[in-house]
Parts: structure tokens; C-alpha cells; sequence
């Protein structure tokens, strides 16, 4: 049995340590929120200008000059602060925040990431995901396993251009876990999903990997 | 303050009387519908200026924000991020009528921020290794890689505040602040649009985010709409 979105969410939550200023993305990263352990204080940066991000509001309370970076009207919190676009990917880009966790479309097995253009189709702008790959200390990708057709995208190079080249360390999908130490290390793999056999793992990635 | 010396002018269409004409370079503030200038945006389209290059973060909706220059043809070419909510953005760049400049977020403000502060460039780790690289300058230092990218500065720049004085110092609210600050400082005309316009004194000087040098008209916006582009919400416990 393939994890669900919300059970790669929380594992994806699990990467979360007590302290940690965290940038998540858009999809199911953003579902990481909802599984922030009890008591750890985790403050969570939305790269169009904040710090500490709060809720959704109560409905009736939206603030349209408070949104997240996916456009989502959000609320503040005590800890919160605001600030310019620059500001926030100085923090972004000078490595002050901890972690960022981000969905993918492909992943390699030297941890190259591309997730913002298919050719050939309209592109829509990388936003803020090179410069979140380029700087951010940790980079953790949550994506399916195998795209719609069922090919690999955890594999041995990327076709679509790339997000960053050697900006992952782990990668979260349906079937498993791998993570790499650090960034000369090939990945290894950490965790199947239940239900899921090494074979059908090795059959279903075209990326090598440790086990 | 009144007299020759005045920043404060009546209106949006006022305020851009004898700066705007056809093949200018403008920023424009705003993140998606949040903190862009409304009024400003709208008498841009009724002034008719057109083959306009806008830098801007995104380009607004199909009824909102540029996405009404888009549909008059004003603009020529955008600098972005990201564009992904505006059809007529669409057909009109995979047609080949209009140009689009793909900027990482964090590069692009940092270009405008470079812009503004007189510096040429400067070297980042964004974008190395990808298409954003190519045909640029890059270094490689402690076997790290580095893209040259280039400051940008406009021949004017619209941005928005929520309150402002008569000297043009300027104070957002929330992240309606987002690319505003750098944007002030870039132009080589620079126009604010407030929600309130005071007297200077009026705000406290420790507080302003946009010194008023920046600025070199200012007028009260009015009929905001700020749309919200995706309304979220939670239940009550």
C-alpha cells in the first residue's frame, strides 16, 4: 500500500526539528503544517514577504494584504514579522532558514532537481524554487513515485531542465524514503511504504541507489 | 505642503501626467492581487501608452491588476516569476506577441534592489547549473558555481503603500509589501499610491519602511477592490 498525501506529509513532518525556520511549498508540503508535532515550535516562512505563519482565518476574517506565497489568505501570529521581497530571499539565499521541503517532477540520483518547466507546454515561472533550492540549508522533495504514465522520477538524470544541480537531500514519495548524509553521498534508501517490496521499488525507479 | 516643491498630486491619472509615454520600462508592485496599484494600473491602460516593458513579479488575472494591459496590448515584454494565472497572458506569449523574461523570484528582487543602490551586479548561487545561467558571466569559486545577474532600474515605477505622507515616506501593511520597497527605490521616477495620505510628521519616523527620497509623487488612492485570489478558510472550534 502506497502512502497517502497526507501520510507523505507526515513523514515529510518528521524532518522538523524544535526550532527550525522552515519554508514549505506549494501541494502537499503545504499539508506539512497540519503535521507539525505538538509543542515544537517550528516557525514557517512564506517567501512573498513573512515570518511565522499562522492558519487559515475564521471566514469572514480574510485579510486581502495577508496571503501566503501560493495566494492564500493566512492570519499572523505572536512571533510574526513582515518584510520586503528582497529580505526574504536574503534570509532565503544566505541560509538562515533551516529547511525547505518542496514537490518535484523529477529528482536525480545526484540530486538534481527539476520541478518548474515541461517543454513544450506553457511555463508558468519558476517563482521562488531556484532561489529556495540554491540557498535553503536542507532540501527535501515529497513527490509521487512514478508520474501518470508510470515512468520513474526518481532517476538516473533528469530530462526536464532543472530547478537546481545537487540541491536535494532526501526524497519523499508514495513507496520509500532516501536521504543522503551529504552532498557528494549517494542516496540511500530509508523506508518502504507498507505493502511495498524492494523489487517493485528497484522496478518502478530507474535512479541507483543504496539499500 | 503645497507650491512648485509638492509631491502630492489629486489622482491616479494626474500624478502620471507628462512621465508615461510609449516604450517605457516600468516596475510595478505587488505578489499575485496582493498590494498592486490599482489605480495606478488603471490609468496607465486609459493614458494608452503602449510596446511598455514591465517588470513585475507576476502579471495579475485576466480581468484584474496588468492583466488589463495585457488585454489592451500595452505591453511588449514582462520580466517575471511567475505568470501562471492569466489566460490572455497565455495566448499572447504562445503566439509570439508578447516577450517574457523568466527571473527567479529571489534574483529578481535582489535585481531591483541591486538596481536602486547603484550596484551593476552581483554573483549568485541561484539558477547555476540551469537554463537561468545561460550566456551569462559565471565564477567558480571554492568549486561552487556563481551567475552574474545584473541590476535593473526602470524609467518608472508604480508601487503602493497603505499609508504615506506629503514628503512621500511610505508604510505598507502586512505582505501587500513584498516588491514595493525595492521597486521605490529603482525608478527614475517613482510613484506611490496610499490608502491614507498624511501630513508629514504624522508618521512616526522610526517606522517608515520607504524614505520619502524615493518618491517623487504621491496621491490617495481610492474604490481598492483587492481581490483575493485564493479565499482560505477554517472552521470555528
Amino acid at each position: 500500500m502506497a502512502w497517502t498525501r497526507d501520510e507523505m506529509a507526515a513523514r515529510a513532518a518528521r524532518e522538523l526539528k524544535d526550532g527550525f525556520y522552515v519554508n514549505l511549498g506549494i501541494g502537499i508540503p503545504t499539508l506539512v503544517a497540519n503535521y507539525i508535532p505538538q509543542g515544537m515550535k517550528v516557525v514557517l516562512q512564506s517567501e512573498n514577504g513573512m515570518l511565522g505563519m499562522g492558519p487559515f482565518p475564521l471566514e469572514g476574517e480574510e485579510d486581502p494584504d495577508l496571503i501566503n506565497a501560493g495566494k492564500q489568505t493566512i492570519t499572523q501570529l505572536p512571533i510574526s514579522s513582515y518584510f520586503s521581497s528582497s529580505d526574504s530571499f536574503g534570509m532565503i539565499r544566505g541560509g538562515h532558514i533551516d529547511l525547505s521541503i518542496l514537490g518535484g517532477m523529477e529528482v536525480s540520483e545526484n540530486g538534481d532537481l527539476a520541478n518548474w518547466m515541461v517543454p513544450g507546454k506553457m511555463v508558468k515561472g519558476m517563482g521562488g524554487a531556484m532561489d529556495l533550492v540554491a540557498g535553503v540549508k536542507r532540501v527535501v522533495v515529497v513527490m509521487e513515485h512514478n508520474s501518470k504514465d508510470g515512468a520513474a522520477k526518481f532517476k538516473s538524470r533528469c530530462e526536464l531542465p532543472l530547478t537546481g544541480a545537487n540541491v536535494v537531500d532526501m526524497v519523499i514519495s508514495d513507496l520509500a524514503v532516501f536521504a543522503r548524509p551529504d552532498r557528494k553521498s549517494p542516496f540511500k534508501l530509508l523506508e518502504l511504504a507498507p505493502g511495498v517490496t524492494a523489487d517493485e521499488l528497484k522496478s518502478r525507479t530507474s535512479a541507483s541507489y543504496q539499500v | 505642503m503645497t507650491g512648485s516643491a509638492s509631491k502630492v498630486y489629486a489622482n491616479a491619472r494626474e500624478a502620471l501626467a507628462g512621465v508615461v509615454r510609449d516604450d517605457l520600462t516600468i516596475m510595478s508592485g505587488g505578489f499575485g492581487l496582493c498590494g498592486i496599484p490599482e489605480n495606478l494600473i488603471l490609468a496607465l491602460r486609459d493614458c494608452g501608452a503602449r510596446g511598455l516593458t514591465v517588470i513585475s513579479n507576476n502579471a495579475g488575472v485576466d480581468e484584474f491588476g496588468l492583466g488589463l494591459l495585457l488585454k489592451t496590448r500595452q505591453i511588449r515584454k514582462m520580466i517575471s516569476s511567475y505568470v501562471g494565472e492569466n489566460k490572455e497572458f497565455e495566448r499572447q506569449y504562445l503566439s509570439g506577441e508578447l516577450q517574457l523574461e523568466f527571473n527567479p523570484q529571489g534574483t529578481l528582487a535582489e535585481r531591483i534592489r541591486a538596481g536602486g543602490a547603484g550596484i551593476f551586479g552581483f554573483y549568485t548561487r541561484t539558477g547555476a547549473g540551469t537554463l537561468v545561467a545561460e550566456g551569462k558571466e559565471q565564477r567558480v569559486v571554492n568549486g561552487e558555481t556563481f551567475v552574474l545577474e545584473t541590476g535593473l532600474t526602470s524609467d518608472l515605477s508604480l508601487v503602493k503603500a497603505w499609508k504615506g505622507d506629503t514628503e512621500g515616506n511610505l508604510v505598507y501593511r502586512k505582505t501587500a509589501r513584498n516588491f514595493n520597497p525595492m521597486m521605490a527605490t529603482a525608478g527614475r521616477v517613482t510613484i506611490a499610491e496610499v490608502e491614507e495620505l498624511v501630513e508629514a510628521g504624522e508618521l512616526d519616523p522610526d517606522q517608515i519602511h520607504t524614505p520619502g527620497i524615493f518618491v517623487q509623487r504621491i496621491f490617495k488612492g481610492t474604490d481598492y477592490v483587492k481581490p483575493i485570489e485564493q479565499r482560505t478558510v477554517r472552521k470555528k472550534k
